[in-house]
């Protein structure tokens, strides 16, 4: 059961919610079903980052998830 | 207005170009000689990568008017190293990596070789003032300075 | 990566390779070459700050002799593609009207239309015969203007993105964030000590000294080639190729050596407009930028509005924090609020936050990256409160730090948990260093603070060539800002365990370099050092292989000594061979040996820098002097120390350049009055002492060699750590910068001073 963590801004679109358990192997197998859960929550997406167990991908692309991951959402960001 | 022909010694060598007249020092170098080393950072004469000698002067070439060189010697940074050797300045920047990405480089050398000449054994104060018309937005400056102080070190050495 | 390794190359500070070339002059950067044929492109720019064009007429140009083409905005279409552009997604439609205006200007300077001419001279008097008529508007040139409820709105459409549904526009603010922990209310009414200010920074540039070049050259066919100085050559042919509505499958983008990025040569100003112009005028079109144009028209940093507040208990914890910051994203959205809201308690285990952030437009040029976007105002800010703290609890600065540092394992602000960071170890070596013990002149103060950024990941690909006499080239296609392709020379060294000086590192164009992100993020020896490693890793497999292959042994046999391939016990006729003996038969073996890798890596990991700064102010002018500054980073692994020293020391000068003296003054009608290098006054030779740095290296565990990254996070403690050293000196807090000599004086001249020992 991976743990997807939300940023307080997304909140308003789950009903308050913050932090979710879900049954995925890779990452957008997670966000599909983030979207089915929470379909308010669809447009809010895009332009996030993934940060997996520490690690932070600007684009979570297909990366795979362990039985515990700790995921969270994360504004991306540009450097220079 | 036709362009004038301009004859000057660049480098130890005879030269000789067409320019408007109008036209910069800088802007004959780079585009009627093809000596593009010296680089355009301002044309407004305040960052010196610009940075030529001109009769023993020290000037930014975006400031001399290209009909100014007629019967001038001018010194660019091509004309620093000699044959296949480099000018003890060069090499002095590459060991202490005084340079990143080398575009203030040219005027800076030129600058310190000007500075070397009129005064062989500067402070590190004397350094910082002398060099204070070349801007540099990578370095900080320190391992420049540093560059500088250990060539002159290594040219007074050299000489005894 | 936890077992440290005994480099034999990695480590050394070898001459780079491309430095004779450098100190004679001889490398080409964006100006310094000419084409066959070439015309000259100028671009004429709108006089307002805020106008709507009415019209556009063109004729008076184009019947100019010696005149070949003229575009306007008309010339390119519509977009509205997004484009992975370095590592955030940016409309390409703003991009492409903030290079050159449709139906508005939105900042002074924006270009409304570009000439092509057989000299300079006649382009530039072409462009100013175009006649444009506007209409126009107040313009909008700060946060307070942009955000007041009777504000003139830049773009009509624009909705605040993150705002709580139903939130009305039109409006000014682009987009709001919000980062949230624990109950800040509840945690500042358990705090002792409350500080509560608000912060301003202004618009600064990045300075580069080389101005924006290119020459393009576009063919009947609608194929192009362009020359230019970019930090990413592959953001420009995609960038341009949607722009101009090329097939990026026909343009090809040759970087040339770089004259300083900083973030500022990631996006594309005139490389669409030379295209278009050489597409028309059936020959390549040279364009280069003056240093008015690259202050006016390209893309500087944000100013910023940030309040603060900070509570602590008695004993030096931080308990809650408040903060809500304002960015100007310039005339188009997208500033680095985001990150500078992310950023700004990362150093501090805080239990209870509340952050939120704005993307404010204003009539400016677009922003654009610079080192770290976004963080050193948020430092700024954050560092400056954390001061503030430390004196009135009476605790020493560093003393605070640690007690509430982050450590591996504690949550980052934005959310996941820390993997191994030195920030621990920053502040001990900082307390231990000399300079923070060294006793004070007069009229002098010292500041510390602490620097945070990400460092970035992202896509990178390598190939390291064998030639038959044993040298090897790696290729990779990130630009050269400052000595990353001698630490690439040394990775493939160390790899290949062959001298240095037979490394000869390339930077490719889009043709002959697998793709890669831009040279930025501090990302260049993490991400693509990891791929120049496993490409040469890769190279040293096949080459394993061909020593098998000579040896009649499986492949998985041979192993690796001291840069031999060795062969199994008890093989017989089989002595240990070098790489150059098993490359002088590639051949016979198999053909030639290209390592190749390429990736996608995840953000670094973060990191942290401290810094002490001694001030000295004279209260007659308000001018001030760093007069000792020392820098001390985690960069994880120094490939090539001089280099890492070389960007501590260099950002350290950028920022504090931006805390003492660099700003865009703008007049009332939005207009720039300082753009050019007299006046914005960047730091000299004689402003600066030498920048004493120190290296740590906690090791980051996602790169073989620990490379964590260097080059931005030196730019971030500067503004506070300058002005907590005047807040020492003066006893006055300064909220404001540039603490430049007017406004230092003027503070000095009215301030009610703290009492000595306060």
């Amino acid at each position: 059961m991976a743990t997807v963590h939300l940023p307080s801004g997304l909140t308003a679109f789950t009903g308050g919610v913050d932090s979710i358990d879900i049954d995925a192997a890779r990452v957008p197998e997670l966000i599909a079903e983030l979207r089915h859960r929470f379909p308010q929550l669809s447009d809010h997406l895009d332009g996030m980052a993934v940060a997996i167990d520490g690690e932070i991908y600007q684009d979570p692309g297909y990366q795979p998830l362990r039985a515990d991951s700790d995921v969270h959402l994360v504004p991306r960001i540009a450097g220079g | 207005m036709s362009k004038l022909h301009i004859e000057t010694t660049i480098n130890g060598e005879p030269a000789e170009f067409l320019c408007d007249p109008h036209e910069t020092l800088l802007s004959a170098l780079r585009n009627g000689l093809g000596l593009t080393g010296t680089k355009e950072g301002c044309s407004t004469g305040d960052c010196g990568a610009c940075s030529v000698i001109v009769d023993g002067r020290l000037v930014p070439a975006c400031l001399v008017l290209a009909p100014e060189a007629e019967g001038r010697t001018i010194t660019t940074i091509e004309g620093l190293s000699s044959g296949d050797a480099l000018h003890p300045l060069q090499r002095k920047f590459l060991e202490h990596a005084a340079l990143q990405c080398g575009v203030c480089t040219p005027g800076f050398i030129v600058a310190a070789a000007a500075l070397l000449d009129a005064k062989p054994n500067p402070t590190e104060e004397e350094t910082r003032f002398w060099l204070a018309g070349n801007l540099c937005r990578c370095t900080g400056y320190d391992k420049i300075i540093r560059a500088v102080l250990d060539t002159a070190a290594h040219i007074r050495e050299s000489a005894v | 990566m936890s077992t440290p390794r005994e480099f034999k190359y990695v480590g050394t500070r070898p001459i780079r390779h491309d430095g004779v070339d450098k100190v004679t002059g001889r490398a080409s950067y964006g100006a310094d070459v000419a084409w066959p044929g070439m015309l000259h492109g100028a671009v004429l720019r709108s006089p307002h700050a805020h106008a709507r064009i009415v019209s556009i007429d063109t004729s008076a140009a184009q019947a100019t002799p010696g005149v070949k083409a003229v575009v306007t905005g008309s010339d390119f279409p519509e977009t509205t593609a997004a484009l992975a552009l370095g590592e955030a997604a940016i409309d390409l439609r703003d991009i492409s009207e903030s290079m050159i205006a449709r139906t508005k200007v939105l900042y002074h300077g924006h270009a409304v239309a570009a000439v092509a001419a057989t000299t300079f001279d006649i382009a530039k008097e072409a462009a100013e015969k175009i006649k444009v008529v506007y209409e126009p508007l107040e313009p909008v040139t700060d946060i307070d203007r942009a955000i007041a409820t009777d504000a003139p709105i830049l773009h009509p459409t624009l909705k605040t993105k993150g705002a709580p549904a139903g939130a009305a526009g039109p409006t000014n603010v682009a987009s709001r964030l919000e980062l949230k922990r624990g109950d800040v209310d509840a945690g500042f009414a358990e705090a002792d000590v409350i500080v509560e200010r608000e912060f301003r920074t202004v618009m600064v540039h990045q300075g580069y000294i080389e101005p924006h070049a290119c020459i393009a050259r576009c063919g009947e066919d609608g194929r192009a080639v362009v020359w230019c100085t970019t930090q990413g050559p592959f953001v420009v042919r995609d960038a341009s190729a949607a722009i101009v509505g090329l097939d990026p499958a026909h343009v090809k983008v040759i970087p040339s050596e770089i004259g300083g990025g900083f973030g500022g040569k990631i996006v594309v100003y005139l490389e669409p407009l030379a295209i278009v112009l050489s597409r028309k005028a059936q020959r390549p079109v040279k364009m280069v930028m003056s240093r008015d144009e690259v202050f006016r028209a390209t893309g500087p940093t944000s100013g910023s509005k940030i309040r603060v507040k900070l509570g602590a208990t008695r004993d030096g914890t931080l308990v809650a924090a408040r903060a809500a910051l304002w960015y100007e994203a310039g005339a188009y959205r997208g500033s680095p609020v985001g990150a500078g809201a992310m950023c700004a308690l990362a150093a501090y285990k805080i239990p209870n936050f509340f952050i939120e952030a704005y993307d404010v437009v204003v009539n400016k040029p677009k922003v654009a990256a610079y080192r770290a976007p976004g963080s050193p105002m948020a430092a700024f800010a954050v560092e400056s409160a954390v001061d503030e703290i430390a004196r009135e609890l009476n605790i020493d600065p560093i003393d605070l730090r640690l007690k509430n540092a982050n450590r591996e394992g504690d949550q980052a602000p934005y959310g996941p948990k820390y993997g191994p960071i030195g920030l621990e170890q920053l502040l001990e070596t900082a307390r231990r260093h000399p300079h923070w013990s060294a006793p004070l002149g007069a009229n002098q103060g010292r500041g510390f603070a602490v620097g945070f950024w990400f460092n970035a990941g992202m896509n990178s690909s390598a190939t390291v060539t064998l030639n038959a006499d044993g040298s090897a080239a790696v290729v990779t296609g990130n630009p050269d800002i400052g000595g990353t392709r001698v630490a690439q020379a040394l990775m493939v060294a160390e790899e290949l365990a062959i001298p240095v000086e037979r490394v000869r590192p390339g930077v490719g164009d889009t043709d002959g370099s697998g793709f890669t992100d831009v040279t930025g993020g501090s990302r260049v020896c993490y991400a693509t050092g990891m791929a120049v490693i496993r490409a040469a890793e890769d190279a040293r497999d096949q080459l394993a292989a061909r020593a098998a292959k000579m040896w009649n042994v499986a492949p998985d046999a041979v192993t690796w000594q001291d840069g031999r391939a060795i062969p199994p016990p008890g093989t017989e006729k089989a002595e240990p061979l070098t790489v150059a003996e098993i490359a002088a038969k590639m051949t016979h073996t198999g053909g030639p040996i290209v390592g190749r890798a390429s990736l996608y890596a995840p953000m670094a990991g973060p990191a942290f820098g401290v810094h002490i700064c001694d001030l000295e102010v004279d209260s007659e002018t308000g001018q001030s002097k760093v007069v000792r500054y020392t820098a001390f980073q985690d960069v994880g692994k120094a490939v090539h120390p001089s280099f890492v020293e070389g960007q501590m020391q260099g950002g350290a000068a950028q920022g504090i350049g931006w805390a003492l003296n660099e700003e865009y003054i703008y007049n009332g009608d939005g207009v720039m009055e300082n753009a050019g290098f007299l006046d914005y006054r960047m730091p000299v030779a004689s402003d600066l002492p030498m920048i004493e740095t120190v290296i740590v290296e906690v090791a980051n565990p996602l790169h073989p060699y620990g490379v964590r990254g260097v080059g931005e996070v030196p730019i971030v403690p500067p503004l506070a750590a300058v002005a907590n050293a005047m807040r020492d000196a003066t006893g006055i807090r300064f909220t404001e910068l540039p603490l430049s000599p007017p406004r230092v004086l003027a503070a000095i001249e009215s301030a009610t001073r703290v009492p000595v020992g306060a």
